[in-house]
Formats: C-alpha cells, sequence, structure tokens
C-alpha cells in the first residue's frame, strides 16, 4: 500500500540500525513523547532492533491514559442521566473511572454511543432534539481543531442540546515538566509527529535551547521511528541541541495555521490534571467563555468528585520516562487490559497496555 | 350505511408487512408465516411434512454435529447478509473436522415489528447459501420477542455432517514441524461491517468473505489426507485462532507478519481505525495445520480453488515456547501475538 509500505520497508530499516550502529558511541536515554509511537515501536519490536546502547523511554503522549480520574468520573456521572446519549472515541470507554467505566454503563443501558468523527455528534443531536448529546472531547493538539469546529458549529447552528466534555492536554508543557523533574533520565526526544502537523514545532525550539535537549519531531511508521531515533542519536553525539523535522512529508515549522486560528477562537488555555502525572500549569485547553452555554461541565453541574489511584500502580513514573512497564511488579498479573490498575494500562496506546498486547509480560524466546 | 349496529364486520388482517407477537403464537399466523417465508424458501421433502423433528437417512460412520447463533448489525452487509452467515457460518464448523455437511435446522428469534420482507430476503439468502453449499434445511423454529427484546433477527443454525473414513483432524492435534497455511486475506468481513455502521462514515467497498469451505477443505483432503488441524478464525481472527491452536497442542507457533495476506482498503480502514487485521473477524478463510512433507501439495490445491487462491504460508509449529505464538515483524523484529480481549474498539487518533 502507497505511503505505507515505503515507511516499514525491512531493507531500509535494516539500513538505519546499521546507520545507528556505527553512529552511536555511548548510552544515550531517548523519549518518544506520543503512545502511538509506543505502540508502533513495541508492535514492530524496534526496541529491540536498535543498539543497547540506545534505551527508549515512552512518554505521557496518550490522551487516554492521561485523562484524569475526576473527568472519567465526571463522563460517568453524565453519561449516567436517562437525558444523556454520550458520545466518545471508542477506546475511552474502557478506561475505569473510579466509578467503573463507560462501556460497564453502557451495559446497564445507558446510551453510550462510538463515534469516530466528533462531527456525527452534531448529526445525532439533530436527530435527538429532545435528548442531550454530549461529546468526550480529549485529546492533544491533535484532535482539538476537529472538537473546536464541532462547537463552532453547534453555536453558530442553534444546536443547542449538544455540549462538550473537554479535557484537551497539550504537549509543550509535559515535555518541559519532565525536564524539570529531578528523577529525568531523558536525554533526547522523539517530537509527537500529528500533534505538530497542526502546531508546528516552534513551541519546541525554546525548550531544545532552555534545557539542552535534542527534540526530533517524529512519525509513526517504523522507518520515521529509526530514521528519528538516528536524528535525535547524531545530536547527542555532536553536542547539539535543537527542534529538527523528521516528519517533513506532513508538516512545517509553522503548522495548519486554520486549524491553529480554529483552535484558539473556541479554546483557551488552563492548568489541567494529568492522571499519574498531576497537575501541570497551562497544560490544558478549556472552552472560552463565548462557548461555555456548550460546556458539559457548566451544563450539568457534575461536582468535583474526590478519587484515588491504586497505591501499587507506578503508572506516575512510567508517564514520566522514570520507569518502564516491566519495572511494575503488578505488571501483567494483577494488572492487566481486562482488570487495568492505572493510566498506562487502559489505552492500546498506553506504555503498559502496549508491552503487553505485544506478550512483553511473558519471557520471549530468543 | 352500516348493516350491522358495529359497521361492517371486519375480517381478520391477514396480509401483515411486520412480524406482530402473534406469528410467535402458533395459531395462524405462525402457519401462514411458515408457508409464505420459509416453505418457499428451504422447502424439500423432509421440511414439507412439518413434523416435530426431521428423520434423515445417514449412512454409517462418524458424524460432526455443532450449532451456532448469528446476530449482526446490520442485517444486509456488502459482501452478504445474516442468512449467508448463519448457513456458511455452520457448514464451516462442520467443514473444520473435515466432515461433508448434509443437514441444518433453523431457529429464528424475530423482533416484534420486523418487516417480513426482510425476513423472507433472509430466508431467500439461507436458500442460495444452502443450495451453494449443497445442504439442506431439514428442521426449524421460530419465536417472536416484544418489541426491544430483540434485535430484529437472531438465527440459530446447527448442523451435522459425515466425516470420511481416516480423516483426524483436531485443534490438539498441530505438532512441532507442521508448515500454517492461511487461505486468503485476512479481516475482510469484520471490516465489512464496521465500515457499514454508518456512524463510521468510511464508505462501502470493502465486502465480507462470507463463503462455505467444505469444498476447499474436500480438495485438501484430496492433497493430503493427514491435515492435522483446521479452523476458522471467525471472531477474534487469525490471532485468537493461532492462540487457541497453540494452548490446546501445547506447542509454539511462528508466523511471519510479511506473509499475512491484506486487501489494500481493509488495511487502509484497519490502519485509520487502529486496527491490527491479524485480530479482525473472517468468515470465508481457514487455518490449516499440515505436516512439513505435505505443505507444497495442499498449498497448490488451496491456490487451485477460487477460495484459496491468495492461499500462504503464514509460519510454522515449533516446540520452543509452547503454548505462544511469535510473530516476526516485517522490519525484522518479533513481538509475541497476545490474545485479544475484548471487543475491537476505534482508538482516538
Amino acid at each position: 500500500m502507497k505511503f505505507l509500505d515505503e515507511y516499514r520497508d525491512a531493507r531500509l530499516a535494516r539500513g538505519l540500525v546499521e546507520e545507528l550502529r556505527r553512529t552511536v558511541t555511548r548510552p544515550w536515554v531517548v523519549m518518544e513523547v506520543c503512545g502511538g509511537q509506543t505502540h508502533s515501536i513495541v508492535r514492530h519490536g524496534l526496541d529491540r532492533l536498535i543498539p543497547s546502547h540506545v534505551e527508549l523511554v515512552h512518554g505521557p503522549g496518550c490522551p487516554v491514559c492521561v485523562t484524569s480520574l475526576e473527568t472519567i468520573d465526571k463522563a460517568h456521572a453524565i453519561a449516567s442521566r436517562d437525558d444523556v446519549i454520550f458520545c466518545s472515541f471508542g477506546d475511552m470507554l474502557r478506561v475505569p473511572g473510579s466509578r467503573g467505566d463507560l462501556l460497564t454503563l453502557k451495559g446497564r443501558g445507558a446510551d453510550v454511543r462510538v463515534v469516530y468523527a466528533p462531527f456525527d455528534c452534531l448529526r445525532i443531536a439533530r436527530d435527538n432534539p429532545a435528548r442531550q448529546v454530549v461529546f468526550f472531547g480529549i485529546g492533544f493538539e491533535t484532535t482539538a481543531p476537529a472538537n473546536a469546529l464541532v462547537v463552532q458549529r453547534a453555536k453558530l447552528e442553534g444546536v443547542t442540546n449538544f455540549s462538550m466534555l473537554v479535557s484537551h492536554v497539550l504537549v509543550p508543557p509535559a515535555i518541559s515538566a519532565i525536564l524539570e523533574s529531578p528523577e529525568n533520565r531523558v536525554q533526547a526526544f522523539l517530537g509527537p509527529g500529528h500533534v505538530c502537523a497542526v502546531m508546528g514545532y516552534t513551541e519546541y525550539e525554546p525548550i531544545a535551547a532552555r534545557y539542552r535537549v535534542p527534540i526530533v519531531v517524529t512519525g509513526f511508521e517504523p522507518v520515521d521511528l529509526l530514521q528519528g531515533i538516528l536524528m535525535a542519536v547524531r545530536q547527542l553525539e555532536a553536542g547539539r541541541h535543537e527542534a529538527e523535522n523528521q516528519y517533513g512529508r506532513v508538516l512545517s515549522r509553522e503548522g495548519n495555521a486554520p486549524a491553529q486560528e480554529l483552535i484558539h477562537a473556541v479554546f483557551e488555555v488552563c492548568d489541567r490534571k494529568w492522571r499519574g502525572v498531576g497537575t501541570i500549569p497551562a497544560s490544558g485547553y478549556r472552552l472560552r467563555k463565548e462557548y461555555r452555554d456548550h460546556d458539559a461541565e457548566l451544563r450539568f453541574e457534575v461536582a468535583e468528585i474526590a478519587t484515588s489511584e491504586s497505591p501499587v500502580c507506578i503508572s506516575g513514573p512510567i508517564l514520566r520516562g522514570a520507569k518502564r512497564p516491566t519495572d511494575c511488579p503488578a505488571f501483567g498479573t494483577e494488572c492487566t487490559p481486562q482488570r487495568p490498575l492505572g493510566a498506562t494500562m487502559v489505552s492500546a496506546e498506553g506504555a503498559c497496555a502496549a508491552y503487553y498486547a505485544s506478550g512483553r509480560h511473558l519471557v520471549l524466546p530468543a | 350505511m352500516s348493516s350491522t349496529p358495529f359497521g361492517d364486520c371486519p375480517l381478520p388482517i391477514l396480509d401483515h408487512k411486520q412480524i406482530l407477537l402473534g406469528h410467535g403464537s402458533g395459531g395462524t399466523l405462525t402457519s401462514q408465516l411458515i408457508e409464505s417465508v420459509f416453505l418457499p424458501a428451504f422447502g424439500n421433502p423432509v421440511l414439507d411434512r412439518l413434523d416435530d423433528q426431521a428423520v434423515v437417512e445417514l449412512p454409517g460412520g462418524r458424524v460432526a454435529f455443532t450449532t451456532d447463533s448469528f446476530v449482526v448489525t446490520p442485517l444486509f452487509f456488502p459482501g452478504g447478509d445474516i442468512g449467508h452467515l448463519a448457513v456458511n457460518g455452520t457448514v464451516n464448523d462442520l467443514a473444520m473436522s473435515g466432515a461433508r455437511p448434509l443437514y441444518l435446522s433453523a431457529g429464528f428469534i424475530l423482533e416484534e415489528g420486523l418487516a417480513i420482507d426482510d425476513l423472507r430476503r433472509i430466508a431467500l439468502s439461507m436458500r442460495d447459501a444452502a443450495r451453494a453449499a449443497g445442504v439442506q434445511i431439514v428442521t426449524g423454529d421460530t419465536k417472536v420477542v416484544g418489541k426491544g427484546s430483540g434485535d430484529q433477527v437472531f438465527i440459530n443454525t446447527s448442523g451435522i455432517g459425515l466425516v470420511p473414513p481416516g480423516v483426524l483432524v483436531s485443534a490438539d492435534r498441530a505438532q512441532p514441524g507442521d508448515a500454517v497455511l492461511l487461505s486468503g486475506t485476512v479481516g475482510d468481513h469484520g471490516m465489512a461491517i464496521m465500515a457499514s455502521r454508518e456512524s463510521l462514515g468510511l464508505g462501502g467497498t470493502i465486502a465480507s468473505d462470507t463463503a462455505p469451505l467444505h469444498e476447499l477443505v474436500a480438495c485438501m483432503l484430496d492433497a493430503c489426507r493427514d491435515l492435522h488441524v483446521l479452523r476458522d478464525p471467525t471472531r477474534g481472527g487469525v490471532a485468537a485462532t493461532l492462540h487457541e491452536i497453540a494452548g490446546r497442542s501445547g506447542v509454539g507457533i511462528e508466523i511471519d507478519e510479511g506473509a499475512v495476506p491484506v486487501r489494500d482498503d481493509v488495511r487502509g480502514a484497519c490502519e485509520i481505525l487502529g486496527f491490527d487485521p491479524l485480530y479482525v473477524a473472517n468468515e470465508g478463510k481457514l487455518v490449516a495445520f499440515v505436516p512439513a512433507a505435505g505443505a507444497d501439495v495442499v498449498l497448490a490445491a488451496l491456490r487451485a480453488h477460487p477460495l484459496g487462491r491468495d492461499a500462504v504460508r503464514l509460519g510454522r509449529v515449533t516446540d520452543e515456547h509452547p503454548r505462544h505464538v511469535v510473530l516476526r515483524t516485517a522490519v525484522g523484529g518479533s513481538r509475541i501475538l497476545e490474545r485479544p480481549y475484548g471487543e475491537l474498539l476505534p482508538r482516538i487518533c
């Protein structure tokens, strides 16, 4: 398949691994920021192909994982109402809050629907004028433009029975938080390709300069990832620290200007609590005042819910790159995708779930 | 002017367009449904007797017997419908023992309000599928549940078939050294269903692969009597099937990701939704475990049949890592193929 097979080409991949082997002279720790990158690395076994000098640690870029327990509980409370049709991306449904997950709620009779495009919610809202249609608006900058557009359209067209439970998160503040952490080991980052397709990577240049870390914005296919790793290691070996672009076929330095305008018209930056990490200042989006009529949190007055995580779970350090899934005693035993204890086991793109799906809880043959 | 104090005496309405609870009452409406929908579709000398059971002749030998229930939304999808699935699914379950399928039963649970035209269309699909598979539907049952207690139509089919002498196919017979063959592209059925659910708006170029596989199996058995394992990878896809076989036989399985045939449109849809085609359902494919010495002839026999023309050698059985399926990735890495753990859910981005 065009635009896919080229980036999974075994010969190209081997060439990049060889080049990496020739380039690396000492140990380096590189973090891939995005859950999609983690998933691809583990799925294709890339971390086992590259020289052992290069350690890959997995970042916080799984929007499903980092959505706070409180937000999931709010979603649960809203979706439980008889007058509500609750719409969500599929992989959010299995994420357990402290009162259970949305899939179980659906099984008990709540009207919970999987949508692929947020725009479907407007159609559902028009088709069900007597009911409240709520969309679970989560994600990084990648999903923000489409979510912004839906809210804007709902306001413009007077679809008053539509609202959004917004829990958007932003990548650059999370990278800064990791670098500020005293336990930080990360020496270079593979930046989030799809986030930067929207936002460009100008925001990453001051971070690279300030913390003296290479940031290579990277795609998601094996050849992309291997090339991104090689570019990061070349910078490390040469003592450079720049924001570079591996994913040039998709994104430019400035990103997608109309999408950014749309985001800023509808959302404003706010503090956001990340599951497993805590509150990071200025790390999320919420709806601007003009769009508050479509804010599900205000419409349904879901009270702040106090929650607590499992004491065993180490998803916080995993999301910060300080630990790996296999460092956790509960991994694959007490904690599995069927019964996740914490954030990183809940979505396919969470580091623990990616490890589990690829059998890393089992002993792999030599 | 009325001729009676109550107006014209109304005759009972017989020409209903929708299923009513009365169609399951055992009375006139039930008989009418059987005579207008089921007998015209399925009629044969055994069924036409309308006894409480079918009495059929079987030559001596080993009998394969299976049952399966079918619930699918939407009822009609590109490449087939619930009727095709209900016949082919049970035919294939029989065929995976090496059996020649002979007779099926068909039980219908209908939801009040179902359009009778839809039911007729499903019955005619079942007729066509049964003809194509060379089986007869010889007994059946119909029940009606109230609106909201079902989802339009549920169908159960049971089937019996005869296993030829000397054939012993079972999921516990995979042995180290066996070749693992796959009869064609994976993921077609699951993605056809997914794409035809309007909420995903993927359009409809992908068609289900629903097909009866017993002839293909017969061709394989002609090539090599000693097939060890046959399975049709339906729900959970090839991954779930291989997992089950590795567990039942206590062996390790190694497969090559690069060998897995996937249609471009199926692959594209899987990429968009974040699915691995190895976990997506098929309804017209089989996985075969064959002694290494017979692998080439069986592969040739598969490829000579229209339903197996895209067949591949997928991998091999090993005595290493028992009960695990290891996938060699196209770029040279490896991973353990885990068992799927629930419904496939599209991912966020």
